[in-house]
């Protein structure tokens, strides 16, 4: 399979998004250019963290006004798993592909530090291969990502099992002292209806080897690759 | 006759009149207008290194790693592998003064492309910062701006701020210290040189464009700054555009693989003027610029201002000719300008055209090498009563203690290095917080870096000589406790105006206390940078404050160890027998509220040898645990090391002050698992290195007992230490 | 409490990137836009005695006098 990383300009995480896909786990990594209009023979793409754009005016919104969002809408129309990390969650958002906005954190600082997040979905190709209630470190490292969506969003995104992940402590409770930002609900990440588009704000990529304090993250980009490899030839269906 | 001709043009463009001289000496005619301008900026202290430089070669610059050392844009030396590491700190004082945000970011954004300019990809920054109390609201506003500042640029260009230090000090209160300083990586065959060569050559100019930003921001940046004067000099600031500066790496990296580029430089301090200028005077060549090719932002720029806009996110490249369309489309694909603007020349001069005219034409080893003064020089007139051991009133050990956790100096700065990316890049594999940040060379695993930075003006201001060494090797050993060898060294020198014989002397003196313990270390100086002139209005000047970054080698990522206490059962060790002194410490600062008294002597061969062996301790695997004693000595050093680690001591210790408290070189406290301790004693033993067992890491309280004494000295639960320690807030 | 309107701009030729940044996302849309700059507005509830400094607190803290102009509407105009 091969996996494609979108460059935005002012991205800062591809190149380690690149890295992890490639030397981590061995796969077919195929950087995107922002100016791009054509997605073929990716399998699976990730819109990576950084500062698209400056992330002047909000976070993402230049971002999803790029050339090649037409054909990663029609990448996710068509079933294809998109997996959106920090800037790459507030990319979705703003190009509506998810719900909700990501609001400036509650400290009204940037934060860098470890989170836990607990799993609340498996019904997503990067979560296919988790348990519910697993609990992975990884780290975060924004200063917008704070989850807000309107009640009636929040309530039915809970009801179809769409939030996917929420900060907990280290023992997997989701107490207030956990979350990090301010995001309702702890909600650390979200899918779509189909569960294959799926935003998160911390950073798996940066949680993918022992060496750098955590191998949790590597679990997500692992799942992806397992569901893929499970649904061939078929071309659509998500795991609901 | 010449005095009174060269007072014209020269004199109005802000040159002394004994510069104006110097000017007309060398070019034998008084200079236009424009010249003079270029001038004056080029030859201002910020530029031009006039008062400095005659000393600065009293610091060692070689090592058989060395691939470039001081006169480029920054030091490169080699690690292994086939890679090399560039490094440079710099400071951004004044600017930071005036507006902080701005000042620091701008700061930030400058060191990243002097790293790049080396051919090198920035990995990681640290920031070296000083601010007086952070109860009063200007300090704090000073503060606040400053980290939003560097946070803002570093965290959008995706270089990890990976460490540093911030220290609170009253002499700070009106003139902050943002010392910034980067490191990158690059192959050691691909390094990239600053000499302009090969006449025919293009100059292509690259980045943003061109407005009136900072113009004459060299020359601010060595006045001493007054209120009235802050008025005139608003249009002296420059912003940062961090996203500007990130295509400006991405699109430079390309632009070296495509091939072509000959040299490059940063436009930075005296902008276009000073690029063209050094590159020019380096590579023993002319330039021709033609200043209507200068891609501009803002309509109707006079020609100067072109010529010495401090606009960021610029850079001056030297290109064949046959590869400057494919290097300009780089550019270009990623949103930035690229335009021819001049030629390289054989005739070593520098000509600049305006509207088809020539508007100045210099020889550039004028304009890039401004005399060097030699300043007269005297010792403060207090120095040996300075020396006089201090009085220190008896107090309560654990009392202090606390105390001594809770001084800015020592308490955690969590909540500041929160605020920076430390992550990006996935090379972090020691976080800050710990002694030295640790990353991994991703392109010659197993390979990785260590990075610290250190100063400490305490020392320096009681005895230049002994503290410019200290901090080298307190330095050095930071990275030891990160199984690290120095091998690169880079300093800021802050201290006030030179023309204070006192000032001039402490900075002379700094200089050969770090060239000492640079020596012993056998770390060449591979650049740097000095700031003069940090006085407020009234001539109160800062205390000498030299800080040094030092870059690290760990043969194997994997093997370096925590400052923690580890395990339960551990034996806990102090390695080496430096000598500790109350004389100037944080200790007698804090229970006599001045740091008299005169530190430690370094004797940095002893040091050297503490430092090594604790290297190589850690290297081998045999300890569980490394943190040097620093600011409080020993009973903070074991302090700390129970925080970090979540574990409690149990250690016999005299309980004289200076035991507990005295600061000095080389020691270490180290825990040790039970069946390592025989090869870490053999070990030691074999250097010659002294060390003691103190006791072992138990319970969840810190316990200090003297020798023979059934009743602790000092007794205190560490969650209460944690609680004394808690974060500075910024 | 009568509301005042505190519009900050920077002034004419500083380098405004998030400006540029959203001159080029219209155009991405397809709106032949000229020009953008971004501002600040803030909305302060003054009490009539504070009314005559409401300037000097602009100049002091709500915009950076280096690098930004502000302007003060009437509580009439807010209304």
């Amino acid at each position: 399979m091969t996996w494609g990383v979108v460059v935005f300009p002012g991205a800062n995480c591809d190149r380690d998004c690149v890295h992890v896909l490639r030397a981590v786990l061995g796969a077919d990594v195929a950087e995107v250019w922002h100016a791009d209009r054509s997605l073929d023979g990716i399998d699976a793409l990730v819109l990576p963290g950084g500062f698209s754009y400056g992330d002047y005016l909000r976070s993402g919104a230049v971002a999803a006004t790029a050339a090649v969002m037409p054909a990663v809408r029609a990448f996710a129309a068509s079933g294809g798993p998109v997996l959106g990390i920090c800037n790459g969650f507030q990319i979705l958002t703003e190009a509506r592909l998810l719900p909700g906005v990501l609001m400036r954190n509650r400290s009204l600082r940037f934060q860098c530090h470890p989170v836990w997040v607990r799993v609340e979905s498996t019904a997503t190709p990067f979560t296919a291969g988790l348990r519910l209630g697993d609990v992975l470190e990884m780290p975060i490292a924004h200063g917008e990502g704070a989850y807000l969506a309107p009640p009636e969003t929040l309530d039915a995104l809970e009801a179809a099992g769409r939030v996917v992940f929420r900060y907990c402590d280290a023992r997997g409770r989701v107490v207030a002292s956990a979350n990090p930002n301010g995001s309702a609900a702890a909600i650390a990440g979200v899918a779509n209806a189909a569960g294959t588009v799926v935003g998160l704000m911390p950073h798996p990529e940066r949680a993918s080897e022992a060496l750098l304090g955590s191998a949790d993250g590597r679990r997500l980009f692992e799942s992806a690759a397992a569901w893929l490899a499970a649904r061939r030839p078929a071309t659509s269906g998500a795991a609901r | 006759m010449s005095a009174v001709r060269a007072a014209g043009a020269a004199t109005r463009a802000g040159l002394s009149a004994r510069d104006a001289a110097e000017v007309y000496a060398r070019l034998g005619r008084e200079p236009n207008a424009v010249e003079a301008r270029m001038l004056a900026v080029m030859w201002s202290e910020h530029c031009g290194y006039k008062h400095s430089k005659t000393a600065l070669r009293r610091l060692p610059g070689r090592s058989p790693r060395v691939v470039s050392g001081p006169g480029e844009n920054a030091g490169v030396v080699a690690i292994g592998g086939g890679w090399a590491l560039a490094f440079k700190m710099e400071s951004h004082n004044h600017p930071s003064a005036v507006d902080p945000y701005n000042g620091a970011a701008t700061g930030i954004g400058g060191i990243i492309r002097d790293i790049l300019a080396m051919g090198a990809r920035p990995v990681a920054l640290l920031d070296s910062l000083r601010f007086g109390p952070l109860d009063e609201p200007r300090p704090r506003r000073l503060a606040a701006g400053v980290v939003a500042g560097i946070a803002g640029y570093g965290n959008a260009i995706g270089v990890p701020t990976v460490g540093g230090e911030l220290r609170i000090d009253p002499c700070y209160r009106d003139i902050p210290l943002v010392n910034v300083a980067c490191l990158g990586l690059v192959r050691a065959d691909r390094v990239v040189t600053a000499a302009a060569s090969g006449p025919g050559n293009v100059v292509l100019y690259v980045g943003a464009r061109t407005g009136r930003d900072g113009i004459g921001g060299a020359a601010f940046a060595s006045a001493e700054l007054d209120e009235t004067q802050a008025a005139a000099d608003r249009a002296s600031v420059q912003m940062g555009d961090p996203f500007a500066g990130k295509l400006l790496i991405e699109a430079t990296l390309q632009a070296l693989e495509a091939g072509g580029v000959v040299a490059m430089q940063d436009m930075g301090a005296a902008g276009l003027t000073c690029a063209a200028s050094e590159m020019a005077s380096r590579g023993g060549v002319g330039m021709t610029l033609d200043l209507d090719r200068v891609p501009l932002r803002e309509p109707a720029m006079r020609p100067e201002e072109i010529l010495l806009s401090e606009s960021q996110e610029r850079m001056l490249l030297v290109v064949a000719p046959a590869a400057a369309a494919t290097v300009a489309a780089i550019y270009r694909r990623w949103g930035l300008t690229a335009e021819v603007v001049g030629t390289v020349t054989a005739d070593r001069r520098l000509r600049v055209l305006a509207g088809g005219r020539v508007i100045a034409d210099l020889p550039p080893d004028v304009l890039a090498d401004a005399p060097a003064y030699d300043p007269p020089s005297e010792p403060p007139a207090d120095l040996h009563e300075r020396w006089r051991p201090p009085v220190l009133p008896e107090v309560d050990p654990t009392d202090v203690l606390l105390r001594l956790l809770a001084h800015p100096d020592v308490a955690g700065k969590r909540a500041v290095y929160q605020q920076y990316d430390h992550s990006v890049g996935i090379r972090t594999v020691v976080r800050p917080g710990d002694d030295a940040a640790v990353l991994r060379v991703l392109e010659a695993p197993p390979l990785g870096v260590a990075l610290v930075a250190d100063g400490n003006a305490r020392w320096c201001a009681a005895d230049p000589r002994r503290g410019g060494a200290l901090v080298v090797l307190e330095a050095a050993a930071n990275l030891a406790c990160v199984g690290a060898e120095p091998v690169a060294v880079t300093d800021c020198l802050n201290f006030g105006s030179p023309e204070r014989p006192a000032v001039y002397w402490t900075f002379v003196e700094t200089i050969e206390g770090i060239a000492e313990a640079c020596r012993a270390l056998d770390a060449p100086v591979v650049g740097g940078n000095v700031s003069f002139y940090n006085e407020a209005e009234g001539g109160r000047a800062i205390a000498p404050t030299p800080v040094v970054g030092l870059a690290g080698v760990v043969p194997d990522v994997a093997r370096t160890v925590p400052a923690g206490f580890q395990r339960a059962g551990d034996l806990i060790a102090v390695v080496g027998d430096g000598e500790a002194s109350l004389g100037a410490s944080l200790y007698a600062q804090v229970v006599a509220g001045r740091a008299r008294g005169r530190p430690a002597d370094p004797a940095p061969a002893r040091a050297v040898a503490a430092i090594a062996c604790v290297r190589d301790a850690v290297r081998q695997g045999v300890l569980a645990s490394a943190h040097d004693c620093a600011d409080g000595g020993l009973a903070v050093a074991l302090a700390e090391a129970c925080m970090a680690g979540g574990h409690g001591a149990a250690v016999t210790l005299p309980a004289g002050p200076t035991t507990l408290f005295g600061e000095g070189p080389g020691r270490f406290v180290v825990s040790i698992s039970p069946p390592q301790y025989g090869v870490f004693e053999a070990l030691a033993r074999a250097r010659g290195v002294p060390f003691c067992a103190l006791g072992r890491v138990e319970g969840d309280r810190l316990r200090l007992t003297p020798p023979g004494a059934r009743a602790a000295a000092v007794e205190v639960p560490v969650d209460a230490l944690r609680a004394a320690w808690t974060s500075l807030e910024v | 409490m009568p509301t005042v309107r505190v519009t900050v701009m920077l002034k004419p030729g500083v380098l405004d990137a998030p400006g540029q940044a959203i001159l080029a996302g219209l155009r991405a849309l397809g709106y032949p836009v000229e020009g953008a700059r971004v501002g600040k507005v803030v909305e302060l509830a003054v009490p009539e005695a504070l009314r005559a400094r409401v300037d000097e607190m602009c100049e002091r803290f709500l915009a950076n006098p280096l690098i930004e102009t502000w302007t003060v509407e009437e509580p009439e105009a807010v209304r």
